[in-house]
């Protein structure tokens, strides 16, 4: 059976990992690498390497550090931040990672979804939605790091970006992101409820509980974390005990021994 | 013991290259035909879509070249798709060295992605391995041998699916051993033991 994925997140500035609360008041939390080995060696199913300074100061992916990381992990490995275009995928995809995620230049130019698939297949195509409550049932889209409004409704985006060739919904509640009051659950259910792809819940873990909530109530594949991961608040592991007493399939340590 | 890692100009070489390091190998990134002539077995990767991938080995002559290769070949992912006949995805033809067809998953959510258990019936691709072990899949095709003999090893998503094939030394998985941790490790190694007898005995 298809397990229920942990994925910490590195939020990665000027070569740091970095963690802020609803997208500000950033703090250090440590070097990527470091970090990414040890949730590799703690039982992560999957690594996200997000470049937050990328997009807003128009700069580029930072290549020479993912393709580092990339180079010490045996588990899967997202990375976003800057992607605007065919080239800039291909760039960080040939740099190591296994897939990319696109945000603001999706939403400016939704086309750059269709030519992605087309050019490296709709797998590695992740596309990372950040969104907002209304307080009415509605969540709008945001863009530029969480600091541009679009008029964008994140349900309706959601899937016509899965109909234009997204493989995946990375949904970041802004609302939850860094509080650690849990995911936004009526969020998830909109979204799963809308696409067929899978879809990553992010913002708002504060512990196992959350998760289970994310991935059973809100449908999610995937639970995102970064700050409770980061200042070793809860053991990969721990989480995963959760969730198997839960009921959902978790992938356990291997013994298979190395080579 | 040489391997190339072939070019198809679509996706991620690192993790491949990283893993045959980690196992002492030191691969040969291999964009061209000649490579294939000075090399003991060759690994088709992973990342990508058939069509654009195929239009890639086409362009460079590889298409041909892997063909007729006769040496131990290891398919992974797209790479093990492109050794049937032709894939749904596209709606093309692939390098047709082993019989079958490629077709789309009837499980949902599609991709199909993440950890899942890999059944397998023992071969030596998977000493080693227990029969179940999860490896890390994301794809939404998978191919259906015409050869039912060919299937070595099987998982689920929305009914079982073709998770490795053996035709002789050609061998493909669809799930990503450079990226499924030890136990993708230790496949990868029987992979290169594989070779290494082969190129002795020869």
């Amino acid at each position: 059976m298809l397990r229920k994925r942990i994925i910490p997140c590195l939020d990665v500035a000027d070569g740091r990992v970095v963690k802020g609360v609803r997208f500000v008041d950033l703090t250090d939390e440590g070097d990527p690498i470091e970090l990414a080995s040890r949730y590799v060696a703690e039982g992560a199913d999957e690594i996200c390497f997000l470049d937050i300074t990328a997009s807003h100061e128009a700069r580029g992916t930072l290549l020479e550090l993912v393709h580092r990381t990339a180079a010490v992990l045996t588990v899967p490995f997202t990375v976003g931040g800057g992607v605007g275009s065919v080239a800039d995928m291909r760039a960080v995809l040939r740099a190591g990672a296994d897939k990319v995620a696109v945000n603001t230049a999706a939403v400016r130019r939704p086309r750059l979804l269709v030519e992605c698939a087309a050019a490296f297949g709709r797998q590695c195509v992740v596309l990372a939605v950040d969104a907002r409550s209304d307080g009415a049932g509605s969540w709008e889209v945001y863009t530029h790091g969480g600091r541009r409004a679009t008029g964008i409704d994140a349900i309706d985006w959601c899937a016509a970006g899965a109909a234009l060739g997204a493989g995946e919904i990375l949904l970041t509640s802004m609302d939850r992101d860094g509080t650690k009051d849990g995911y936004d659950i009526d969020l998830l259910a909109r979204v799963r409820a809308a696409v067929d792809i899978p879809v990553i819940a992010s913002g708002g873990a504060g512990d196992a509980d959350h998760m289970v909530e994310a991935l059973v109530a809100g449908g999610a594949d995937a639970v995102l974390a970064a700050s409770i991961f980061h200042r070793s608040e809860h053991a990969i592991s721990e989480v995963k005990a959760t969730l198997a007493s839960a009921g959902l399939p978790v992938r356990v340590p291997s013994l298979v021994v190395a080579p | 013991m040489r391997i190339a890692v072939i070019d198809h100009g679509a996706g991620n070489l690192v993790s491949i290259v990283a893993a045959l390091e980690r196992l002492g190998i030191d691969p040969v990134v291999a964009a061209a035909p000649d490579a294939l002539e000075a090399t003991d077995a060759v690994i088709l990767p992973g990342v990508g879509a058939t069509g654009t991938a195929m239009a890639r080995l086409n362009e460079r002559g590889l298409d041909r070249a892997l063909a007729a290769w006769p040496g131990p070949m290891l398919g992974i992912c797209v790479g093990l798709q492109l050794l049937f006949d032709t894939s749904d995805e596209d709606g093309g033809s692939c390098l047709g060295v082993i019989p079958g067809t490629v077709r789309e998953l009837a499980g949902r959510p599609l991709p199909h992605m993440g950890w899942n258990d890999v059944h397998h019936r023992g071969d030596p691709l998977f000493d080693g391995i227990p029969s179940g072990e999860p490896f890390y899949f994301v794809h939404s095709y998978a191919p259906v041998p015409e050869d039912p003999a060919v299937i070595i090893a099987t998982s689920a998503h929305g009914g079982r699916f073709t998770a490795a094939v053996r035709s002789g030394n050609r061998i493909g998985v669809q799930f990503h051993p450079e990226r499924s941790g030890t136990a993708g490790l230790r496949l990868l190694s029987n992979f290169v033991r594989a070779c290494r007898q082969a190129t002795h005995a020869a």
